[in-house]
């Protein structure tokens, strides 16, 4: 909402500069989002006193000797007729930027030099006068700024007006607010002192009135609760005074005529909405307010043609639609140079109707804005005599009469306070008196029910206040939100633990980051082209409608991005969700890790070139780690993806942690570049969000089952050996088709309790090695707890190792 | 032998003695010399003084201090050798002391995420812990339960992403707040980061899917007091012992009353630049009491327990802190600038 300082003043003769009115009300009642200054562009103009003139002959020029307060005279060399030695004028220095968008320079005309430009009006944009320049009538001394001499400059407040208070939507909203904090009484602007007497109605509850020959008629009660009809004859539309171009200059409104100037005053000044028809477009002179018919259009002001519905409140003549009520007027019944009668609509509307019109239409208004946040409903028929008796008095005309039918509204609503809650709230000891007093100031009526508690009915213009709390709101605002006190004192422990989901997901991103990954977040959005994903019904851009499942996919995609931009050594990780699409509940969500794993698995030294690159064991070895982070304690383990369904990744491995499912490592196949190395990708399920209602409205489920903190018995300790181990190495020859797997798990059932730890050190396949098979080599070390193993018993174990091997999986020693 | 005699073998030794030390090139060699010059059982000024006995009577004290003499004397040379043989011991091959160490990748948390934990950090020493709901979240949850008016103006604040009539990606984490008093008796004192989204282009200043951060204190006697201590505390210590803080009217349909919290400007500190518009202040949350109507949606007396709220986007600050200019950035994933924030 734009507020000019000027106009604002009228309202309220405060003193308080722009910045100090800036800070007084984003302090107490809505954020002045800027300042700025009208007609900045005449910011570098300075007044200067013709001090010598000649005119140059054989032409309508003039040479003049100027006073521009620098102490030199400058010559200049002017065209205007009316050039008068002792005068003051508008003086533009060489350099200045003219309106018109040229900079006024030095340059030399009929061999005198001109240094500079004395203006006309027109020139400064100041109107169409070009007679001549333009005479100041003033004391000031040359070099003083032009803005300083002619009140032309305003400054305007960017307010910004937040939903629940409408009643900000004007100067007079604003002019309330800041009487009750300077104590400045606020009145109505001079300009309206002397207007034309238009009697005021109070609502009658008819439906249909007439008066004159002129008839309205409400068909929909609740989509218009009152409108009044003023009717105007004699009009002369024409320009607008200056006075009122200024006004709305000031607001951001392009003065139109005299006529459409009178119904913004009253919008930007008071916050009603009003539109003038020419009455002479209406048929038979009647307004009927009612519900558009199927397949009616209408063109608007704006030149496009709207098609209606049976949901939308139009306002009618007796044969067409002629405005869409509280939107905008049509352009057949709008106000021309050749109008000379006008019906002038003072009206309120029902807010949800005018938004359900405007949102149907895909447009707004200046007068929508205001109706569907609510206007001041009682100021109606105060509104019809401020509108009608200024657009009278500026178009030279006579107000006929005036037709009023609705219903006045229903008195607003007590709501009750207690003043003791407001200390209560407020966290700080505020008087009864000083709350009754804050709260009456800008319009409450208070009554005191019993002892302490008020019955407070709030104003009509504000339509935000149904609690005690909105009140107390007022009190702690109209007080200062700065002025309350901000003591820190101790508090009670909550009840509520840690979400497990927070705690296994901070877990899994310390070991990721500490495993040198790089945390993502990207746009969970994807494209797809079946409908196995969930779609948002009105995505913004059709590019992205669906949501991801895969976390991978997302990173693979970032990959691509990475890889676009040369970038081919990547690891990249994401904490997010993945959505599922659900029949019943409609999407399932899971907390979920995914990692990507390209490139070189170090960074280049100089002992080291060209290190390798990551592959499948490197995507294993993250996974296990992931999954330990995660699941601390559980047995983790990486097996045959059999039965995993190929997706963004190519399963290598199912990561189960005891026993269940969590998770794939498998491939990534990227849109990438021949350059790019492998990609990895492992995603696993941390765990399920639930979207369940916890409990039905307005009730609690305290009793319901918690997530459980992650269990776990305590780590116990090992006792450190005392007694030195034995190992010996078995290099078997192990068929292509036998899984490592199996055999180490021969290898530990043969081998008994004192088999320490088992390590598979060597892979080689060639000389010596029979085709279709390799040579798998173990490092076995043996320890007794509390004597020295001999070396016969080693070698004893070795034979049998190997005759079970043999026997079990007719597997045998590669030397043999 | 004479004390001559004994004299000259002395002198002798003393004569050739320091170029043998001298060419001890290892301290084998070393060793090797001085068990030769002065060594206890095979040194040859060993086998001199051995001779002292030989020499007459009044002699002796002379040749006794000549033959020490010699000793301290080669000890001397001796010493100094074998400090500087051991210097240069086990120097083997040079090594360039400036070359780079071998290092490893570092791995990085997501500029937001460092702004969120740092977040949590600060309240967790104030008793707060973390809560989390869904993202596709129930319409009720994301504006019934919060006191949104329905078919008002208050919504057009939150250009919404829908999955169904009734479901909705949630527009703010505010959800979790009626979630968490439905699941938990008061006291509650949780902090809710998440993902959000709004139907908002994807351009420099905005980005349809975001991170937020609430906070939520709901209890017996909690006061707008309550509210403005604690937050500036946190400004205090997220953005500087010396910030200062200011409440200023705001309007959120769930919070009543409501205050929006601004910082003294860090780049300017206060007198006005471009980073604050000029105005001192930048904004950071948006907070308030929560209203009544919300403890009421979570079955909660509203006459015997108050609350607090306030919500802020990590993104924005992160944004800020690191005077990163388009939000895309946060979102692409240059590894290029991921790995900018590595420890
Ligand atoms: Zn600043």
């Amino acid at each position: 909402m734009n507020i000019s300082h000027s106009w604002l003043k009228a309202f309220v003769p405060h003193t308080l500069t722009p910045e100090q009115l800036r800070d007084l009300l984003t302090a107490h009642v809505a954020t002045v989002e800027g300042l700025s200054r009208t007609r900045a562009d005449l910011a570098p103009f300075v007044v200067a006193r013709v001090v010598e003139s000649e005119k140059i002959p054989d032409t309508k020029l003039s040479f003049n000797k100027v006073d521009d307060g620098t102490g030199t005279l400058l010559e200049v060399v002017c065209g205007a007729p009316n050039v008068t030695v002792g005068t003051i004028y508008p003086f533009a220095r060489s350099g200045t930027l003219m309106p018109a968008g040229f900079t006024i320079e030095k340059k030399k005309i009929r061999g005198f030099t001109s240094n500079g430009m004395l203006c006309s009006a027109r020139e400064l944009g100041l109107g169409e006068e070009h007679d001549g320049i333009l005479a100041l009538d003033t004391d000031a001394a040359p070099g003083t700024p032009l803005l300083d001499v002619l009140p032309l400059s305003d400054v305007v407040l960017d307010v910004d007006v937040l939903p629940n208070r409408p009643d900000l939507l004007s100067h007079l909203g604003m002019a309330r607010e800041v009487a009750a904090l300077t104590g400045i009484a606020h009145r109505l602007p001079e300009e309206l002192d002397t207007l034309a007497p238009v009697p005021t109605l109070a609502a009658s509850g008819a439906s249909e009135a007439s008066v004159g020959g002129v008839t309205v008629r409400i068909e929909d009660l609740t989509g218009a609760p009152r409108y009044c009809a003023v009717v105007i004859r004699g009009v002369k539309v024409g320009p607008s005074p200056e006075w009122l171009v200024k006004r709305l200059e000031a607001v951001g409104s392009r003065s139109i005529n005299n006529v459409v100037d009178a119904t913004n005053y009253v919008l930007h000044g008071f916050g009603q909405p009003t539109h003038a028809f020419d009455l002479a477009k209406l048929s038979r002179q009647t307004v009927v307010v009612r519900r558009a018919k199927a397949g009616e259009t209408l063109v608007t002001l704006d030149g496009a043609e709207r098609k209606l519905t049976p949901e939308m409140l139009v306002i009618a003549d007796a044969d067409r639609a002629i405005a869409i009520a509280g939107v905008m007027g049509g352009r057949d019944s709008e106000v021309t140079d050749t109008t000379t009668d006008i019906l002038l609509e003072v009206a309120s509307f029902s807010a949800p109707l005018v938004r359900a019109t405007r949102r149907a239409l895909g447009m707004s208004s200046d007068a929508s804005y205001r109706f569907e946040r609510g206007i001041d409903d009682v100021a109606t028929g105060e509104m019809s005599r401020l509108c009608a008796g200024l657009m009278a008095r500026l178009a030279g005309a006579t107000v006929e009469s005036v037709i009023s039918v609705g219903a006045a509204p229903a008195p607003r609503t007590a709501v009750s306070l207690d003043a003791a809650r407001v200390s209560r709230l407020l966290g700080d000891s505020i008087p009864a008196t000083e709350t009754r007093a804050l709260l009456t100031g800008i319009g409450f009526a208070m009554v005191e029910a019993s002892a302490g508690v008020y019955a407070v009915t709030p104003p009509s213009w504000r339509h935000d206040v149904t609690r005690d709390v909105d009140l107390i709101e007022d009190v702690a605002r109209l007080r200062g939100y700065d002025r309350l006190p901000d003591t820190l004192v101790g508090a009670r422990p909550g009840t509520v633990p840690d979400h497990p989901l927070h705690v296994v997901s901070v877990r899994v991103r310390d070991a990721l980051t500490a495993a040198g990954l790089l945390e993502t977040k990207p746009l969970p959005y994807t494209r797809s082209d079946d409908d196995s994903l969930v779609r948002v019904d009105n995505p913004l851009a059709n590019d992205e409608p669906f949501l991801r499942t895969s976390l991978v996919e997302t990173l693979s995609r970032r990959a691509e991005y990475n890889l676009s931009r040369m970038q081919g050594n990547l690891r990249l990780f994401e904490v997010g969700t993945s959505f599922i699409k659900d029949g019943a509940a409609l999407v399932r969500e899971e907390i979920r890790v995914g990692a990507l794993l390209m490139g070189l698995r170090r960074p280049v030294h100089f002992t080291e070139p060209q290190p390798p690159v990551f592959d499948a064991w490197d995507a294993k070895a993250l996974a296990e780690v992931m999954a330990r982070a995660a699941w601390p304690g559980a047995r983790v383990a990486l097996v045959n993806p059999e039965g995993e369904a190929a997706g963004a990744l190519t399963p290598l491995w199912r990561v189960e942690v005891d026993g269940t499912r969590v998770g794939v490592v498998g491939q990534l196949i990227l849109d990438a570049p021949a350059w790019a190395a492998a990609t990895f990708g492992i995603e696993l399920t941390l765990g399920e969000m639930s979207a369940a209602y916890v409990a039905a409205p307005g009730t609690h489920n305290y009793d319901a089952p918690r997530p459980a903190a992650a269990a776990g018995a305590p780590l116990r300790y090992v006792p450190l050996p005392v007694t030195p181990a034995a190992d010996f190495d078995l290099a078997l020859l192990v068929p292509d088709a036998l899984a490592a797997a199996e055999v180490e798990a021969v290898i530990r059932d043969a081998s008994g309790d004192m088999l320490e730890r088992l390590v598979m050190f060597d892979e080689f396949r060639g000389t010596g090695v029979p085709a279709g098979k390799r040579s798998l080599a173990w490092r076995l070390t043996f320890r007794h707890p509390e004597r020295t193993l001999r070396d016969k018993e080693i070698d004893g174990r070795r034979s049998q190792l190997l005759k079970t091997l043999e026997q079990k999986l007719n597997v045998v020693p590669r030397t043999a | 032998m004479t004390l001559d005699d004994f004299t000259s073998a002395c002198s002798a030794l003393a004569a050739e003695a320091p170029a043998r030390i001298a060419a001890a090139d290892s301290l084998d060699a070393w060793t090797a010399v001085r068990n030769d010059l002065v060594g206890r059982t095979a040194g040859r000024l060993t086998a001199i003084m051995g001779t002292l006995g030989e020499i007459p009577k009044e002699d002796r004290r002379v040749a006794g201090q000549a033959a020490n003499a010699v000793k301290v004397e080669l000890e001397r040379l001796l010493d100094e050798r074998q400090a500087e043989l051991a210097t240069s011991r086990g120097a083997g091959p040079q090594i360039d002391g400036t070359m780079p160490s071998r290092v490893t990748w570092q791995g990085a948390r997501h500029p937001v995420t460092l702004v969120v934990d740092e977040i949590i950090e600060i309240f967790r020493e104030l008793g707060f812990t973390v809560a989390l709901g869904p993202e596709a979240e129930h319409a009720w949850y994301n504006f019934g339960a919060l006191n949104f008016p329905a078919d008002h103006p208050a919504m057009d604040l939150h250009d919404t992403l829908y999955l169904g009539k009734d479901t909705v990606l949630r527009t703010h984490t505010s959800p979790v707040q009626v979630r968490t008093l439905q699941a938990y008796p008061p006291p509650v004192r949780v902090l809710i980061p998440g993902t959000v989204h709004r139907r908002d282009p994807f351009d420099a200043s905005h980005a349809p899917a975001f991170a937020q951060v609430e906070g939520l204190v709901v209890d017996e006697g909690i006061t707008f007091a309550d509210l403005k201590a604690t937050l500036s505390h946190f400004a205090r210590r997220f953005f500087g012992a010396g910030t200062k803080t200011r409440f200023r009217p705001s309007y959120f349909p769930f919070t009543e009353p409501s205050a929006e919290m601004d910082v003294s400007c860090g780049v300017c500190g206060g007198s006005g630049c471009s980073v604050c518009k000029q105005s001192g202040w930048i904004e950071i949350l948006g907070s308030g009491l929560v209203h009544p109507a919300v403890l009421e949606s979570a079955g909660l007396d509203s006459t015997r327990f108050t609350g607090w709220a306030f919500g802020l986007g990590p993104g924005r600050t992160a944004l800020a802190r690191h005077g990163i200019p388009d939000i895309r950035i946060l979102y692409d994933s240059d590894v290029r600038f991921l790995e900018q924030f590595s420890r």
